[in-house]
């Protein structure tokens, strides 16, 4: 009997084809599953990306698809003073608001993390300026920045501190140090919220064992709640540097990259020179230049911030 | 009721120089009369989208918006008005006329359709037709309007920059009349900054009131950014004799304006902080409105812009043309639209209604009471007459229209006006960008 029922369960001998196996393939499964998303990243992504990098190698106008020129765009841009005045600026704005968002941040975060009275409204407050559309609190700090009807300068005017107003967007570097602020005052939530979302997911027993051992606030500080935060410094930073490095429309409704272009970034030149002027071509080579320094501020954030073996307590290599 | 017949039409169609006060049911009347007689027939179903730069004069675009009505009625076809400020109709028409979708008209800035001449739909024969029955074009408008040997839009109109100044502050500085010389201008705006009654011309990135008085600056001390066949020629030494009064005259203004864009100056000047600027009708229409401004409006009065060396006018002002993307799918419709809002029945209402803001490009309308009403007004009539055009001496082309777009002159300026070049450095970056736009 038991026999007999091995012999009939037995399979019937047949090749099995590529098919066959495809189909129980669970690879191949996985591709189609991801084909959309690939699809997706392709064609709103990769393709964009690619058309630009294409238009910086063509004397494209607008209106006109444009002749390959090679190297030609770039090469004048290496010669092109407002050029590297927009990438100084860029670099300027970027090095300088990511450090200090990154700071006033994590100090708002771990402030935020205590027990203190109204605690939730107080979050909500510190969101506030990350919730504002960016044009419309450009057009604020537009008039907060006034030569003529700043509230700054005519409350210091009443103070008795000046004599004069204070040319906010006159001067070039009045005029870099003031947009650096509004970055600064607009960016600090998203680095605040995020690092203050970190700080909740540190085990509280740490601190109690800490505490027991005897160490300071500082010490729990280096050893414990910022060793555990760099994760998500590193993915924070991230996002604040790209966000920071391709601002617009801050420095468009501020500046417009004035004067004499003392707050012209890569982002706004590239804008003025490709859709104003009509230069496609050319304000593409600007935007494919700043690629890599963006790949340069996504691997320091990767690799310099995301020790992983450190994190686990193993060596520092 | 006003019955207007396809015979009185043609036959009022002679009387180009009366204005028409055509409101309400005689408007449409006369639209529809219009209508039938027109070279032009919109397409079956045809429905236009028209993007324009914001109106600054409210009166204005009330009248603007009344013609569109009109011809809807007339013609059957709908018109779908947007408004961009003045600045963002280019990149908005530019990146249309690059993906060959978007509006059917736009209306912006200066010298906007040579920037993509070969998208513009070829208006020459609209062109030739308004030309021919309101006693020919101005100028500076053919050559606005004209690429090679076709129209590719049509040039509405002017909008007259010129000077606007307090009258008491002005006197009291010694200067009853306004100075009619650059020499005489500097020692105006050093006497009125010695009174504390400054002024201030726009230095910021901005396209209508910086480029204006750079311009102007530039050509009336015989500085050109390009010569009759566009060869760059902005390094010489008139150019440097411009800037160094340029830079005279940014010392004698208020501080700030470095960063001032077109609204800035308007603001101050309402605000009674500057006492004399460069800029449109539009101060004086916004203090003749509002009552706490009826002082300014009382108070203040417009000149022409100062001659120079070059002993002759050499103004900039805004050139405001409509053009038709060629992707349009109703081209005589578009067509019949351009020609209609030239007609002199609205034509001179809505100049009327611009109370001075908008300055005629045919010679017909040069009787236009809006000229007389008020004599504060008088000379922005002359906007269209005055004015030379944005590529200088060179073509009007697309060259120019990136080199404006770019602000070249304006930064040239800025550079030297603030300390952050000498003459020769300021003047250099400019070559090189110009070389580079006119290869």
């Amino acid at each position: 009997m038991a026999d007999l029922v091995i012999t009939a369960s037995k399979p019937v001998p047949h090749d099995v084809t590529a098919w066959d196996r495809l189909k129980v393939n669970r690879n191949w499964l996985a591709f189609w599953f991801m084909l959309p998303a690939a699809a997706f990243l392709i064609f709103f992504l990769a393709y964009p990306l690619g058309l630009g990098v294409w238009l910086s190698f063509t004397d494209a106008r607008i209106g006109r698809s444009g002749a390959f020129v090679g190297l030609e765009n770039y090469e004048w841009l290496w010669d092109d003073s407002v050029f590297w005045l927009s990438v100084f600026n860029t670099l300027l704005y970027t090095i300088v608001a990511s450090i200090i968002k990154f700071g006033v941040g994590l100090y708002l975060a771990l402030l935020l993390n205590e027990n203190l009275p109204f605690k939730a409204i107080l979050r909500a407050v510190v969101l506030i300026p990350f919730i504002v559309p960016t044009v419309l609190s450009a057009i604020a700090f537009w008039w907060i920045y006034d030569a003529q009807f700043s509230i700054v300068s005519w409350s210091l005017r009443h103070l008795g501190l000046i004599s004069s107003n204070i040319d906010f967007l006159g001067d070039a570097w009045n005029a870099r140090w003031s947009v650096i602020f509004v970055n600064i005052w607009r960016g600090v939530p998203f680095v605040a919220i995020t690092l203050l979302a970190g700080l909740q997911t540190v085990p509280p027993s740490l601190y109690e064992a800490a505490t027991i051992d005897g160490a300071s606030r500082w010490q729990m500080f280096c050893y414990i709640t910022y060793p555990l935060l760099t994760p998500i410094i590193a993915v924070v930073m991230t996002f604040s540097v790209l966000f920071t490095f391709t601002d617009f429309q801050l420095i468009w409704v501020l500046t417009r990259g004035g004067p004499v272009n003392a707050t012209q970034l890569m982002a706004t030149l590239s804008y003025q020179r490709a859709i104003l002027s009509g230069h496609l071509g050319e304000g593409a080579a600007i935007s494919t230049a700043m690629v890599p320094f963006l790949l340069g501020a996504i691997l320091i954030s990767w690799f310099g911030l995301q020790r992983r073996k450190w994190q686990q307590g193993e060596s520092d290599d | 009721m006003t019955i207007v017949t396809r015979r009185t039409l043609v036959k009022g169609s002679t009387a180009v120089a009366a204005v028409g006060a055509l409101t309400g049911p005689a408007l449409l009347e006369w639209a529809k009369a219009w209508a039938q007689s027109a070279p032009w027939t919109p397409e079956q179903g045809a429905q236009l989208s028209l993007l324009r730069w914001k109106y600054f004069v409210q009166s204005e675009d009330d009248a603007f918006v009344q013609i569109m009505d009109a011809f809807t009625k007339a013609t059957g076809v709908k018109v779908t008005i947007s408004h961009e400020s003045y600045e963002d109709v280019q990149p908005k028409a530019s990146v249309a006329a690059n993906t060959g979708a978007g509006q059917d008209l736009f209306w912006g800035l200066y010298s906007l359709p040579h920037l993509f001449p070969d998208k513009c739909l070829d208006v020459t024969d609209v062109a030739e037709y308004l030309g021919k029955k309101y006693g020919g074009w101005v100028p500076s408008a053919v050559t606005y309007g004209m690429s090679g040997k076709k129209w590719i839009d049509i040039p509405v109109c002017y909008s007259g920059n010129m000077l606007n100044y307090r009258i008491d502050a002005s006197n009291k500085a010694g200067f009853p009349k306004f100075p009619d010389k650059t020499d005489a201008f500097l020692e105006y705006a050093k006497a009125m900054k010695k009174n504390n009654t400054p002024g201030g011309f726009a230095l910021g990135h901005a396209s209508g009131d910086a480029n204006a008085w750079v311009h102007w600056c530039l050509w009336a001390h015989g500085g050109n950014v390009v010569d009759k066949d566009d060869k760059v020629i902005i390094n010489s030494p008139e150019t440097e004799l411009a800037l160094n009064y340029g830079k005279q005259l940014y010392e004698n203004m208020i501080p700030g304006t470095a960063s001032w864009n077109d609204a800035s100056n308007n603001k101050a000047f309402l605000a009674g902080d500057i006492y004399w600027t460069g800029n449109g009708i539009s101060i004086y229409v916004a203090a003749k409105k509002d009552p706490t401004k009826t002082d300014i409006a009382k108070d203040m009065d417009h000149a022409v812009w100062p001659i120079g060396p070059v002993g002759k006018p050499t103004e900039l002002h805004l050139m405001y043309p409509i053009l038709a993307m060629n992707y349009t799918k109703y081209p005589q419709a578009c067509k019949s639209l351009m020609a209609f809002i030239m007609e002199s029945d609205q034509f001179n209402k809505w100049l009327e209604a611009s109370q001075g803001y908008l300055t005629q490009t045919l010679n017909a309308y040069d009787n236009n009471p809006v000229w007389t009403a008020d004599p504060k007004a008088t000379i922005f009539g002359l906007a269209g007459k005055r004015t030379l055009t944005a590529g200088g001496l060179g073509s009007v082309g697309e060259k120019a229209a990136s080199a404006i777009s770019d602000f070249v002159v304006v930064d040239m300026f800025a550079n030297y006006c603030t300390g952050r070049e000498d003459a020769k450095g300021a003047i250099k970056i400019a070559e090189r960008q110009l070389q580079r736009i006119y290869r």
